[in-house]
């Protein structure tokens, strides 16, 4: 589905020239949920922007569904960490999550049908008429998951959404991803840098190292599908992995190849 | 109600005052260029007639509207291709500042030679002054478009002239309507200067008019149907604002609250 092959971003200007990523190879399968995890400042939303087209790449390559991506395919959908910036404040929350459809030039009908759905799936049907801002901020990072939604894209980019929200609004909000994930088979790349999220979330989580960005290491999470913040959390399986994760980025930050740790098995 | 009622106390408190202060201080004067308030506001009605407002209220008000006009709509389409191109910026970045610093009054007899001395002198004249800080303005608003919100509407193939429309001018309005305010001063002083010049109707001709006359009440009349038509026009700008940049009164209300 979605294939990145040897991607290199440097950035120059003014005298500087800094190797955000070096070599990142690695593949999203369709319908799949991959957590991709590393240390603060490794280039994690460099990497997003270039799969979602907004960056060209130094070097390398991305493929979605075999054809390279030069620029924002209709078939992705980005959700950006700073919601309050990415909502438009100008907007109603009906308007904001309409305005892309308008840009696919689809029917009036079609738009409004494909709004009501997108609100009720975040449970936000009652806010279609209200401004972002008069909104929490849990609930505007779903306004902007109901836009992503209402696109109907193919694959799904969220970068660190849950960043900037408190822990019980962000526990809910990845259960509503778990679930929109498993109700409407999307595939979904989701960035983070919260350890726990990506192996509560993610099928896969690929764990990034320190910049210039490599992949460090692959794990499949082997964790059941029917996944809740009680049960799964407390799991003996989910601590191992966590803490596998946990080490393969100390050792990253170090700089250093992969620690030893015999409980999970890395792909 | 109460809160309407003690508002609207606020609002007409400090006008009253001045008028009083005006009122009393003026009331025993016999100076000729200080005529009694009193002696004013009874020439008032018998200045400002019904025809005298067509032929000299009206011609001012159509000059202002046309000149504010052109220059609301060439600031903010020249500001916008400006703001949005670093290039074309860097070349008449230079060249507005030193435009914008010449006084527009000493523009008049420059703009008379090529415009004649009708109404297109007027407008001319209003539009070249009033469009700086609107020029101006849209240019930083238009260079300021969030880096979020611009990779958004990148994302959704929001591009061309829904993103001009959609996010590069509403997200620049604020900064927009600020030039606009600015504007539309400028033309009110610019409306009246311009009609000193070689003008057969206007305000500014009517109040020249009665100074040279000696009709000195008459005189103060004058000035203060421009100070009312300066308080109205900016009612009615102040109306069309809060409709405009509700959200934006509204968003900056609630990261106040949120702080």
């Amino acid at each position: 589905m979605l294939d990145v092959r040897g991607l290199k971003k440097v950035y120059e200007g003014s005298g500087r020239r800094v190797e955000a990523v070096r070599d990142l190879t690695f593949t999203v399968g369709a319908g799949e949920l991959v957590c991709l995890v590393g240390p603060s400042g490794c280039g994690k939303t460099t990497l997003l922007k270039c799969v979602g087209g907004l960056l060209a790449p130094t070097a390398g390559e991305v493929l979605l569904e075999g054809r390279q991506v030069t620029g924002p395919p209709p078939a992705m959908a980005f959700v950006f960490q700073e919601y309050g910036r990415s909502l438009f404040p100008w907007m109603r929350v009906r308007e904001n999550v309409e305005l892309p459809l308008k840009q696919k030039n689809l029917a009036k009908d079609r738009r409004r049908e494909l709004v009501a759905d997108a609100l009720r799936s975040v449970d936000l049907a009652d806010a279609a008429g209200a401004y972002p801002w008069q909104l929490s901020g849990g609930m505007q990072q779903r306004v902007a998951i109901a836009r992503a939604l209402a696109y109907e894209p193919r694959v799904l980019l969220m970068d660190e959404p849950f960043a900037a929200v408190d822990a019980q609004t962000r526990a809910d909000l990845e259960d509503l991803v778990r679930r929109l994930w498993r109700e409407r088979a999307i595939t979904i790349l989701f960035v983070t840098h919260d350890i726990d999220e990506a192996v509560y979330l993610g099928e896969r989580v690929v764990v990034l190292s320190a910049s210039p960005t490599v992949v460090q290491e692959q794990l499949k999470v082997d964790l059941p599908d029917e996944r809740d913040q009680l049960h799964t959390r407390v799991a003996p399986r989910f601590a191992e992995l966590r803490t596998h994760v946990y080490e393969q980025i100390q050792a990253a930050k170090r700089g250093g190849g992969t620690t030893k740790s015999d409980a999970p098995q890395p792909l | 109600m109460r809160r309407f009622l003690l508002r609207l106390v606020f609002v007409v408190a400090l006008p009253v005052v001045l008028l009083a202060v005006w009122w009393l201080a003026s009331d025993d004067s016999t100076d000729v260029y200080w005529p009694p308030l009193r002696t004013i506001l009874k020439t008032f009605p018998d200045v400002w007639t019904a025809e005298r407002l067509r032929t000299d209220a009206f011609p001012s008000v159509l000059r202002l509207a046309a000149g504010y006009a052109t220059a609301a709509v060439t600031g903010v389409a020249l500001g916008t291709v400006i703001g949005s191109h670093r290039r074309v910026r860097a070349v008449c970045e230079p060249v507005m500042e030193f435009l914008r610093a010449v006084p527009p009054p000493v523009l008049i007899p420059v703009i008379m030679l090529f415009a004649g001395i009708g109404d297109t002198m007027k407008v001319v004249v209003i539009a070249s002054g009033c469009v700086w800080p609107i020029l101006l303005n849209t240019v930083e608003g238009v260079r300021a478009v969030d880096s979020v919100m611009a990779d958004t509407a990148r994302s959704y193939g929001i591009t061309g002239a829904a993103r001009l429309r959609h996010v590069v001018l509403r997200s620049a309005s604020p900064q927009i309507f600020a030039g606009l305010r600015q504007g539309l001063s400028i033309g009110i002083i610019l409306m009246v200067i311009s009609e000193m010049f070689a003008a057969s109707s206007g305000l500014g001709f009517t109040v020249v008019q009665f100074q040279r006359g000696f009709a000195i009440p008459d005189m103060w009349t004058g000035i203060l149907v421009l100070g009312l038509l300066g308080f109205l026009l900016s009612v009615l700008f102040q109306l069309v604002e809060r409709r405009v940049l509700g959200w934006y009164h509204g968003l900056r209300a609630s990261t106040r609250r949120s702080r």
